[in-house]
């Protein structure tokens, strides 16, 4: 029988290579999707692959890697990429966004403003903005090409028209560098100013539908809007329940059926982080303690 | 007081030996062995080799055990296994016409040279519960004949002597043939890859599909022209030696369907071909590939593309039962993130709708 031998972060180095050039266009046509020959991977289509993918071409020996899913960084799948690659690759694993020289990330931006030298991967599952106005490929790579934008205008403009409010709350789109309108990925649109003039590099893999863009280190990404119907992001009015942050995005936790619940910030590194410093919430637990088993 | 929840290293764990356990069953039970799942799930075996593009029974069995029976899932394992072994090239194109034929109908002439030949199949079979079967039995002995000499030339091939069918496309030798695995795949796609994305698609998909155009979706008239089964040679031009060296045989089901057109302006009236092809014995698939693909070639034959059948990208972009079962089941994943800023404009929006209709938002909260 034949038995498996893997690379350093399971690709083989031509696999690498490959997508290194896909990687590099895409970072010299900011917010251009490059397609690229993505490999069928060891884990499902939809779970990261085209994040896991990039990750593993880029990751050196003394790369620190976290991945985050949702904004945290215990979530079964962001757990299950971080042991691939600590056991693929061996490097250096953290739950830090400070440490880490390149994040993996599904679904949030880290809070902690990104520094030069690290890396945000996201994990896409469509990476085409126009998709859902039109599905057809040849027709989205052909308004692309010619900047033609309208269809997404119109769009927008209708939610205004129907709801007063642009009705996109995540996946947001964005325009990139004034040229290219792009996925963010679905992040709630909270996070979409983090994206612009940002010091990190930041790639965008989609296994699936096999591309790549990227948006390099301080660029301009601009939220879609109109003069009189400027872009704000979406927050719940209140403190985190944990660490009373103000400024950050918070989940929402049912805590009982009656109608009660709290808002915890997403990002739990930045939390915990905040808790360390002395930062205090409603609901801050003194040493924490296993919930009551029922 | 609330501490948020953590251990989701421990539970995947946990779940993953829970499995491991449940995929054995009861120990009472012997274990089966990859023999008698290539043995006597034969058909399981060539379906995941067929979809999962990797003709090794060994393998594909133990995917098929791996994955406790779950088809999609055993695809799934051997097509990652696939993905990461190195390229050598591309073996010499298979010649059909010189298969050792097991079995090799034609549903377009009564007889044809080399013979109508049953073989080993379902057809005309009572489906009727066997009981004997699950005491476990020794079959009867199977009839033999002398090895027949007589060449069976593929029908497709007796038809076009007299023009009656389009010639059957022939490969730029010069040209490597495409793979969708190695590049991605854009549209329109050329026949190559069009053929390598049905060979690899799902057989339900397809199935749904092919039976969708006969009952008039996107209708071409098809006729099973001939659909064939047994073993081929598969060959390796090796550079160093300078000649082709035989890498071993395969079994393979090929089917083309002949289908009508009625000509155009510039062509003659003549049949049409569907292809279809798949590694074991693999009849469903074949014919419902064999329908999709003359489908497909709609545009190519200046017919009206109206069907799903018909439509390239909407065939070609959602076959992949990997890839679509990775989607859809990649619901299942948190998503409270994206869910937190849906609920947060639609709350907004609610509000807004009550206040506009004069009603208290308290009313909801009551409910």
């Amino acid at each position: 029988m034949n038995t498996p031998a893997y690379n350093f972060a399971y690709l083989d180095e031509q696999t690498k290579r490959m997508i290194r050039r896909a990687i590099l266009k895409a970072i010299a046509i900011p917010g251009y999707q490059v397609p690229f020959a993505s490999r069928e991977m060891p884990m499902p289509y939809g779970w990261g692959t085209g994040g896991v993918q990039v990750t593993a071409t880029i990751l050196g020996p003394n790369d620190v890697l976290n991945v985050i899913a949702q904004g945290s960084d215990d979530t079964t799948n962001a757990i299950s990429i971080r042991k691939f690659f600590a056991k693929t690759a061996g490097v250096e694993t953290t739950t830090s966004t400070a440490e880490a020289t390149v994040i993996q990330t599904r679904h949030r931006i880290p809070e902690l403003p990104l520094h030069a030298g690290q890396v945000l991967v996201y994990q896409v599952p469509i990476p085409e903005p126009l998709r859902f106005l039109e599905p057809r490929e040849i027709e989205t790579r052909r308004m692309h090409a010619l900047a033609e934008y309208g269809l997404m205008h119109v769009k927008l403009y209708e939610d205004i028209a129907r709801f007063g409010h642009i009705s996109t709350s995540y996946a947001y789109p964005v325009k990139v560098n004034a040229r290219y309108v792009m996925d963010p990925s679905p992040t709630p649109k909270f996070d979409n100013p983090k994206m612009d003039n940002c010091a990190a590099l930041q790639l965008f893999g989609a296994g699936r539908e096999k591309r790549i863009y990227a948006v390099p280190p301080y660029t301009s990404v601009v939220s879609l809007d109109f003069e009189d119907h400027p872009f704000s992001p979406y927050r719940f009015e209140a403190p985190c329940a944990l660490c009373g942050a103000e400024d950050t995005y918070l989940d929402e936790i049912v805590t009982d059926d009656r109608g009660g619940r709290m808002f915890v910030c997403s990002d739990t590194d930045y939390c915990e982080g905040r808790q360390a410093e002395g930062h205090r919430g409603s609901q801050s637990a003194a040493p924490q303690k296993e919930a009551p088993r029922g | 007081m609330y501490v948020a929840v953590k251990g989701g290293e421990r539970a995947i764990e946990n779940a993953h030996r829970l499995l491991a356990q449940e995929r054995r069953g009861d120990l009472q039970v012997p274990e089966v062995t990859l023999a008698q799942l290539s043995e006597q799930l034969a058909l399981a075996v060539d379906r995941v080799m067929s979809e999962g593009s990797l003709y090794d029974r060994e393998l594909a069995a133990l995917a098929i055990k791996q994955a406790r029976g779950d088809l999609i899932e055993a695809i799934f394992l051997l097509r990652a296994f696939r993905a990461t072994l190195p390229r050598f090239g591309a073996t010499e194109p298979v010649d059909t016409g010189r298969m050792q034929v097991r079995r090799r109908i034609s549903s377009t002439f009564k007889d044809i040279p080399g013979g109508q030949i049953l073989g080993p199949t379902f057809d005309y079979t009572h489906r009727l519960l066997d009981p004997q079967l699950a005491e476990g039995s020794v079959p009867d002995d199977p009839a033999m004949a002398e090895v027949s000499d007589t060449a069976t030339p593929r029908v497709t091939d007796i038809l076009g002597r007299d023009g009656l069918i389009e010639p059957s496309p022939q490969a730029d030798g010069d040209e490597a043939v495409g793979d969708l695995t190695r590049e991605p795949l854009s549209f329109p796609a050329d026949r190559d890859l069009r053929l390598q994305n049905l060979a690899r698609g799902d057989e339900g998909f397809l199935l749904a599909l092919g039976y969708s155009s006969q009952r008039g979706y996107g209708r071409n008239h098809p006729f099973a022209g001939e659909i064939r089964f047994g073993e081929v040679e598969a060959e390796f031009f090796a550079e160093d030696v300078g000649f082709a060296v035989p890498l071993g045989s395969i079994e393979l089901t090929e089917c083309q369907m002949v289908n009508q057109f009625k000509g155009s302006a510039s062509e003659a009236p003549c049949f049409t071909r569907g292809y279809g092809l798949a590694f074991g014995q693999s009849e469903r698939k074949t014919m419902s590939m064999a329908l999709v693909e003359r489908a497909l070639r709609a545009r190519e034959l200046g017919e009206e593309v109206l069907a799903p059948a018909q439509d390239e990208e909407f065939v070609l972009s959602h076959s992949d039962n990997v890839q679509a079962t990775g989607f859809v089941e990649h619901l299942k994943l948190p998503h409270y993130v994206d869910f937190q800023s849906e609920l947060g404009l639609l709350r907004k929006l609610r509000e807004e709708f009550f206040e506009a209709n004069g009603q208290s938002t308290l009313k909801e909260a009551a409910e």
